[in-house]
């Protein structure tokens, strides 16, 4: 994985796969503290104790619980080595919540990636799925129902293809507005996104 | 899963377990919903799966039109995603060389 927002499609994956309706994806860049925080809290089938305890060990797998593999793991590893980590709260028929901190300016932290790109997946792959997200860049945020949208469309889904079109869009402007995902420059944040014009302050890749 | 009886649309499934989404199904999901909707088809379902098993063949996409078998294409990427939109969803042809498996 090369950005967090496939390690954020992963979770979400996740979520699905445990049964959700709903899921809540949180993106907090908090410069001013150096923490950049990703939270995926669903309405799932939840875990118990037993396969709470093993979702972070990758060679505990097995065929019953095929739900768990790699990505917690994967995401764990990389949280681990930029002064954060990860944390699951779950309940039994109520839902999980995995928590993944990151020290924003760490020279190992990958960058947010493309949060759009993520959100237009999920929404186009799983019709009916409601989706919140909530993205905040120190006291700026910009926050995204699609309930909220769906109710606007009328007859249209939100998974309509032509309507994510628009979303991914929407959404890429919005974040922009906010000075969301600036940092694909590596070597750490940008030094001051709120007086920024908008305007690239080093070399992209 | 199966084409049920009667199903008039054409579903396409991109696999999007941790071994799809690391080998680029975010960008073949992307690719899939951009064709869609830049040729006004608004008779397919797309959606998304979990690991099938054969992680080493992903990003994986599977095309069930109705009526006709399941036809699973591996090694997807951006470009193919199109061709398999244009070509086997639009027009009924089955791209035989990316073709991994076919089921009824």
């Amino acid at each position: 994985m090369e950005e967090l927002a496939l390690h954020i499609l992963d979770l979400v994956t996740n979520s699905i796969e445990a049964g959700c309706t709903r899921v809540i994806i949180g993106v907090d860049e908090d410069i001013h503290s150096d923490s950049l925080t990703i939270t995926v809290e669903d309405n799932g089938r939840g875990m118990d104790r037993d396969l709470l305890t093993r979702v972070t060990d990758p060679f505990a797998t097995t065929r019953t619980t095929r739900r768990v593999g790699l990505g917690i793991p994967l995401l764990a590893e990389a949280a681990g080595i930029c002064d954060g980590g990860v944390t699951i709260d779950s309940r039994k028929g109520r839902g999980t919540r995995v928590i993944a901190r990151f020290r924003y300016s760490h020279i190992d932290r990958m960058p947010l990636g493309d949060m759009p790109a993520t959100l237009t997946a999920i929404l186009g792959g799983n019709p009916g799925l409601r989706v919140i997200y909530e993205h905040s860049v120190n006291e700026r945020r910009f926050t995204l129902d699609s309930e909220e949208i769906q109710s606007k469309l009328g007859d249209v889904p939100v998974s309509d293809p032509m309507v994510l079109t628009w979303l991914r869009g929407y959404l890429k402007q919005s974040l922009d507005e906010i000075g969301g995902a600036r940092d694909e420059v590596s070597g750490g944040p940008r030094k001051d996104p709120q007086g920024s014009t908008g305007e690239d302050e080093g070399p992209r890749r | 899963m199966r084409v049920r009886e009667g199903e008039k649309e054409t579903r396409i499934v991109v696999g999007m377990g941790t071994c799809g989404i690391a080998a680029g199904a975010r960008d073949v999901m992307s690719a899939i919903l951009a064709e869609l909707a830049a040729r006004n088809i608004t008779d397919v379902t797309v959606s998304q799966t979990g690991c099938v098993g054969l992680c080493e063949y992903e990003p994986l996409v599977d095309v069930i039109r109705p009526g006709e078998e399941k036809v699973t294409y591996s090694y997807v990427n951006a470009d193919k995603a199109r061709q398999i939109v244009n070509r086997h969803v639009v027009n009924g042809q089955i791209i035989g060389e990316w073709v991994i498996a076919r089921k009824q």
